[in-house]
C-alpha cells in the first residue's frame, strides 16, 4: 500500500465517527450524514494521491462533506424546510474541530437506542461509528449484503420518522442507556471472539479489534464510567489470549492447555492496570468490572496450577449477586470443579435451564469424564457438538469425545489411574 | 413536535373493559397529559364483536360483521399525544401502559 493509501485508511479509522457525528448534528439526518461522509472519503481517495494529503485531514473532510451536503440540498430545494437546512449547514460551527467529542457520543447513543432491535443497533453502530462498510458488516454476521443493507436502512428510517433524538440521554436515563451501549460493544466483541457458523474462521480478529477500538473511544468520551473501563479491561485480557486459544490445526485450546508464553504481555499489562484502577476507586464494581477481575486472575497465573481458584469462585459469587442468571451459575460451577472437585460442580449444574447452550453440555461432559462416567460423558459431548456453532469448539469437542473409551469398554479403566 | 399514536393492546381472554381502579388511574394520567401539553385526543373502543368491516373499493360497499382479522391481540383504545421526540413519547407510553394496565404500541404519525 502506498503512503497516501495508508494515510487514507488511518484517517478513515480516526475521523469517520467524528465526521458522521458532526454532519448528523448539522443537518439532522443520519442518512445524509453517512452518505456525505462516504462521498468526502471518495473525493479524498481521488485527490490526495495527486494533491498530497492536506495538513488537517479531518478539517478537509468536514469541509468537503459539508460542501457536498449543501450542493445536494440546493439541488433538492423544493420546500422551505430544505432552505433552512441548507442555511444551517452554511453556519460556521464556532467550536474547533476536535473539541466536539460529544457529537460522537450523541451518535453512539442514537445508534444504540433501546427502541431499535439489538441486531439493528449492532449493525448501525458498526456502520455509523465504526465506519465499516455494509458488505463488511454483512460478512461479519454471515448475513446477505442486501439483507444487512435493508436492516441498516430500516433503522435509519425509524430514527428519522419516529424521531429518535440525536443527543446524550438525560442524567436519569444515562446509566441504563450506557448499559445498552456496552451491550452492543460486548456483542460485537463476542461475535469476533466466538464467531458462529461453519463458513467463518473460529475467531474474527477484525471484529474483536473493532470492538476494542470502539470501547476505547467510549472510554475517552466517558472516562468516569467504571463499567466502560471494566468492559475494556475484560476485552483486552481476552484478546491477549486470542492467538493461544486456537491451535495450528484450528482446534480450540482450553485455558488449562494454552501456551501462556504466547499470551500478549502488553495487552495483559494494560488490562491489569485498568482492573487495578477500578479496585483503587473503591466504588462497587458492576458486572463488566467483575468479569475483568476474573480474567485478571486467570492471566495472573504463569501456570494453570497457580490459578487462584478460590478468588475466581469468590468473584463469581459477587457476580451472581448482581446477575443471578443460569449462565453465571454455570461458569461459577466450572470454577468450583477446580476448587472442590467435579462431583460438587456436577451437582451445581443439575437443573440449570441451559439445555440449548452447548457450553453447559461441554462442561457436564468434562466433569462426567473426570468422574469416569464415560457413557454419560459421551452423550453430553454429543449434545454439545450438536449445539456448538464455532468450528474450533466443535473440533475440540469431537476430539475429547473420541478420546473416551468405547461404550462397551466404559468403566473398565475407572479408578485405575492409568490415564 | 411530533404526534404519536399510543394504541392500547389487549392480549388476554375475556372482558377487556377497564376496572374501576384502572379507569381512575387513566383519569389521573389524562389530566397530567393535558397539564403538560402532550394531550391531543384519546378514546376507548367497543369490543371487536361490535366492529363492521366496510369495503367500498368495488361498485357497492360490502359490509362484513366483525373485524377483518381475528387475532389474539386487539386494540381497545388509544391516545394521540404530542411529544418533542421519541424519548419523551416512550416515557408517556410507559406511564400510559402502567395507568391502563395494558401494553401499548407507540407509532409516529407521518409528517404532513
Amino acid at each position: 500500500m502506498s503512503d497516501v493509501a495508508e494515510t487514507i485508511t488511518r484517517v478513515h479509522r480516526e475521523e469517520w465517527a467524528r465526521l458522521v457525528a458532526t454532519l448528523a448534528r448539522r443537518c439532522g439526518d443520519l442518512d445524509v450524514a453517512e452518505e456525505m461522509a462516504a462521498e468526502a472519503f471518495a473525493v479524498a481517495v481521488e485527490r490526495w494521491p495527486l494533491d498530497g494529503v492536506p495538513p488537517n485531514p479531518g478539517g478537509w473532510l468536514t469541509t468537503t462533506a459539508q460542501r457536498k451536503a449543501i450542493d445536494r440540498l440546493r439541488r433538492e430545494v423544493k420546500r422551505e424546510e430544505k432552505h433552512r437546512e441548507a442555511l444551517m449547514l452554511t453556519d460556521e460551527d464556532p467550536r474547533p474541530l476536535g473539541a466536539i467529542d460529544d457529537d460522537r457520543l450523541r451518535l453512539l447513543f442514537t445508534c444504540c437506542h433501546p427502541a431499535l432491535a439489538v441486531e439493528a443497533r449492532i449493525a448501525l453502530t458498526l456502520r455509523m461509528v465504526g465506519g465499516l462498510t455494509v458488505p463488511e458488516i454483512a460478512s461479519a454476521f454471515l448475513v446477505q449484503e442486501s439483507a444487512m443493507g435493508r436492516r441498516i436502512t430500516r433503522a435509519k428510517e425509524k430514527i428519522k420518522v419516529a424521531r429518535i433524538p440525536y443527543r446524550v440521554p438525560d442524567r436519569a436515563d444515562l446509566p441504563a442507556r450506557i448499559g445498552g451501549v456496552l451491550t452492543v460493544l460486548y456483542l460485537i466483541f463476542n461475535e469476533g471472539y466466538l464467531a458462529s457458523g461453519p463458513g467463518t474462521g473460529p475467531v474474527r480478529a477484525d471484529l474483536t479489534a473493532e470492538a476494542i477500538r470502539l470501547t476505547r473511544l467510549v472510554r475517552a468520551l466517558m472516562p468516569e464510567d467504571g463499567e466502560v473501563v471494566g468492559l475494556l479491561a475484560m476485552m483486552l485480557l481476552i484478546e491477549a489470549r486470542r492467538t493461544a486459544r486456537v491451535s495450528a490445526s484450528g482446534e480450540l485450546v482450553t485455558l488449562d492447555e494454552q501456551d501462556r508464553g504466547a499470551w500478549d504481555r502488553e495487552l495483559i499489562g494494560e488490562g491489569h492496570a485498568l482492573v487495578r484502577e477500578r479496585l483503587a476507586s473503591g466504588q462497587p464494581p458492576g458486572r463488566y468490572q467483575i468479569l475483568a477481575a476474573i480474567n485478571a486472575v486467570h492471566t495472573d497465573a504463569r501456570d494453570v496450577r497457580d490459578t487462584d481458584w478460590s478468588q475466581v469462585v469468590a468473584l463469581y459469587d459477587h457476580l451472581a449477586r448482581l446477575d443471578p442468571s443460569p449462565i453465571v451459575r454455570l461458569n461459577r460451577a466450572i470454577a468450583v470443579a477446580e476448587l472442590d472437585g467435579p462431583e460438587v460442580a456436577l451437582a451445581q449444574l443439575d437443573g440449570l435451564p441451559l439445555d440449548g447452550y452447548h457450553v453447559f453440555h461441554a462442561a457436564r461432559a468434562d466433569l462426567l469424564r473426570r468422574l469416569g462416567r464415560s457413557r454419560e460423558s459421551r452423550a453430553a459431548y454429543d449434545r454439545a457438538i450438536e449445539l456448538a456453532g464455532n468450528t474450533a469448539e466443535t473440533a475440540y469437542l469431537v476430539r475429547r469425545r473420541d478420546q473416551l473409551a468405547p461404550d462397551d469398554a466404559a468403566g473398565t479403566f475407572t479408578g485405575s489411574g492409568a490415564d | 413536535m411530533t404526534q404519536y399514536l399510543m394504541s392500547v393492546i389487549y392480549d388476554e381472554p375475556g372482558d377487556p373493559t377497564a376496572t374501576d381502579a384502572e379507569s381512575a388511574a387513566i383519569d389521573v394520567f389524562n389530566d397530567r397529559l393535558q397539564a403538560d401539553g402532550h394531550w391531543v385526543f384519546a378514546g376507548g373502543l367497543g369490543v371487536t364483536d361490535t366492529a363492521t368491516t366496510v369495503d367500498a373499493r368495488g361498485a357497492e360497499p360490502v359490509l362484513t360483521d366483525g373485524p377483518f382479522v381475528e387475532t389474539k391481540e386487539y386494540v381497545v383504545g388509544f391516545w394521540i399525544v404530542e411529544a418533542a421526540d421519541l424519548d419523551v413519547a416512550l416515557r408517556l407510553a410507559a406511564e400510559g401502559s402502567k395507568a391502563c394496565n395494558r401494553k401499548v404500541e407507540l407509532r409516529p404519525f407521518l409528517e404532513p
